[in-house]
């Protein structure tokens, strides 16, 4: 093995596990690349939490492989964890303990030198925004700092892949934005995977998606082309003065028409026709009095629920 | 190995130290003994006179220090469950443990790393009692072999409860059900000791307490020593198989 960072940084391989004689994950596959971000998409108890577990080594799988920087975790769990930070669901912090004398303790529990923590400390610090609430107590602070020091004990010894279950949840808009921001710097420089059901996060922070269900997963892909996938192409019209419904639908390249109220009606039309432009120009000719003209714009909740139903309806039909 | 075993005991020992409820039963314990020491002593100067015509008396270590130790060893078995409950229990609960099961580190390290600091804590907890008895000397003799027989007795006494409060610590996340349960062991243990009136009943052999008896009395037999050793061994190794399990049965 060389000493550079090797490209891919985890590689789960055909994981699979059972609580009891119920199955949870089955046959799941990972891959992670340095400088990606991954998110795990998918409803409460897909087993998104379980599959994460089991890469950090906190649950041993039934089956399958899994390695860390090329090292395997399940033969050499202590040399392959070294690379790992883990936050999990509920942030592990000690409130009796100070910032500064928990993350210290986290980098020494995961080897590093003591030379070299309290520089690891100023840079964490900086990096979550804790520089004011070192000396404070954990148990004194919020939710959304409590939060901060949970991801910065999964940085602070610099690991090659980084591990967030949940990151965002409990959090308000401004502190999600904040951390939405500090994981896509994380994800630059390591390999970040994190786990969410909000669609949002995936859409603003992650490279790749990959989603589950039922503990398996379902489809995987850029989070760029999950967008396009289940493109709608149409828009919501308000007119003040509008004509009949009738009128409307005879007009040429428009494939459906709704009216949503009085004076707003959804338009449908075909991808690579759209009819917006000429129907402006008939508004203003015929005095019907545009207000708004908003494009239908595809949701990752779209997408998702699209791909469910249709595995769903594959499911029914074999 | 011993770096991060020291880690992990010096974090357990700063958040027993970080909390305002360990001072609380600091100072409490301290009057306890204290309490204890000066109704001993008391008991010894009323006696005293009708001790100095016996030949062959027993002195001020056998009848205060002595007594004094037998009744710290049998308050152990109470206090022992009281903090080795929080150890594994409470930490899985809170989700802590985590930290611990995703860092570099096997099952022996969290154990050991659990039992010194615990070790540690409660050795600080009971220097009040030795200090005490060695005011004795500023006026008169000491036994100072009887003493360390004590001293070493009780180290060993507290190892092996905190042993098996840390193993009962490990089976359940409710820190409530793992101070009761090692209390349960504990208690049972001695009870069926005191409680078996024949000689060889093999109740004696397995009971903490009942050799720490012979250690009270200034006897060092060395199997008593190695059964406090065995004793400690065997529950710290249960922990450590359990804290395995628990990552296979999840």
């Amino acid at each position: 093995m060389s000493n550079a960072t090797p490209e891919i940084t985890l590689s789960a391989r055909n994981l699979t596990r059972r609580f009891g004689n119920q199955p949870v994950i089955h046959d799941v596959s990972l891959q992670l690349k340095r400088g990606e971000v991954l998110g795990l998409l998918g409803h409460n108890g897909a087993g998104k939490t379980t599959t994460l577990q089991m890469l950090t080594g906190c649950l041993l799988p039934n089956g399958g492989t899994i390695e860390i920087c090329g090292i395997d975790l399940l033969h050499s769990p202590t040399l392959a964890k070294a690379h790992i930070g883990y936050l999990p669901e509920t942030p592990p912090l000690y409130r009796e303990l100070s910032v500064n004398d928990y993350l210290t303790f986290a980098a020494r529990l995961r080897g590093m030198k003591s030379a070299k923590v309290a520089a690891a400390l100023t840079n964490t610090r900086q990096r979550c925004g804790l520089e004011a609430v070192g000396k404070k107590i954990i148990g004194t602070l919020s939710k959304g700092y409590q939060q901060r020091v949970g991801i910065a004990q999964a940085i602070i010894h610099d690991p090659a892949v980084i591990v967030l279950d949940e990151p965002t949840v409990g959090l308000d808009p401004t502190q999600i934005r904040e951390i939405r921001t500090l994981i896509r710097e994380l994800g630059d420089a390591h390999s970040v995977i994190l786990s969410t059901h909000l669609l949002g996060e995936v859409q603003s922070v992650c490279d790749r998606v990959e989603i589950m269900q039922h503990g398996k997963l379902i489809y995987g892909d850029t989070s760029a082309r999950m967008q396009q996938f289940g493109q709608v192409s149409g828009f919501i019209i308000s007119l003040r003065n509008p004509p009949a419904l009738s009128e409307l639908e005879s007009l040429p390249g428009i494939g459906g028409i709704e009216q949503i109220s009085a004076t707003q009606f959804r338009v449908l039309h075909a991808p690579d026709n759209n009819p917006s432009g000429a129907l402006l120009s008939l508004a203003e000719q015929r005095g019907w009095q545009l207000e708004q003209l908003t494009p239908l714009q595809a949701t990752l909740e779209d997408v998702f629920v699209k791909i469910t139903d249709e595995k769903n309806t594959e499911r029914a039909t074999t | 190995m011993m770096r991060l075993i020291a880690l992990l005991a010096l974090r357990e020992l700063r958040s027993l130290f970080a909390m305002p409820s360990t001072w609380f039963v600091l100072a409490v314990l301290q009057f306890i003994f204290a309490w204890f020491f000066l109704a001993r002593l008391e008991a010894f100067l009323e006696i005293q006179p009708q001790l100095a015509q016996l030949a062959n008396a027993p002195g001020v270590t056998a009848t205060v220090a002595a007594s004094l130790f037998n009744t710290v060893a049998l308050l152990l078995m109470m206090l022992v469950p009281m903090f080795t409950m929080r150890v594994i229990a409470e930490e899985r609960r809170n989700q802590t443990f985590t930290l611990l099961l995703s860092a570099p580190l096997s099952g022996r390290h969290i154990v050991l790393g659990k039992f010194f600091g615990l070790l540690v804590f409660l050795l600080v907890l009971m220097t009040g009692v030795p200090l005490m008895l060695y005011t004795l000397a500023l006026g008169t003799h000491l036994d100072h072999g009887l003493m360390l027989s004590n001293l070493l007795g009780l180290l060993l006494l507290t190892a092996s409860y905190i042993a098996v409060g840390l193993y009962v610590s490990s089976l359940t996340t409710q820190p409530i059900i793992a101070a009761i349960g090692a209390l349960a062991v504990l208690v049972g243990l001695w009870l069926a000791d005191i409680g078996s009136t024949r000689e060889d009943s093999p109740w004696h052999l397995i009971s903490p307490l009942n050799h720490f008896q012979n250690f009270n009395a200034g006897l060092l037999d060395s199997s008593d020593a190695a059964f406090f050793v065995l004793f400690t061994a065997v529950f710290l190794l249960l922990t450590m198989k359990r804290l395995h399990n628990n990552r296979i049965y999840g």
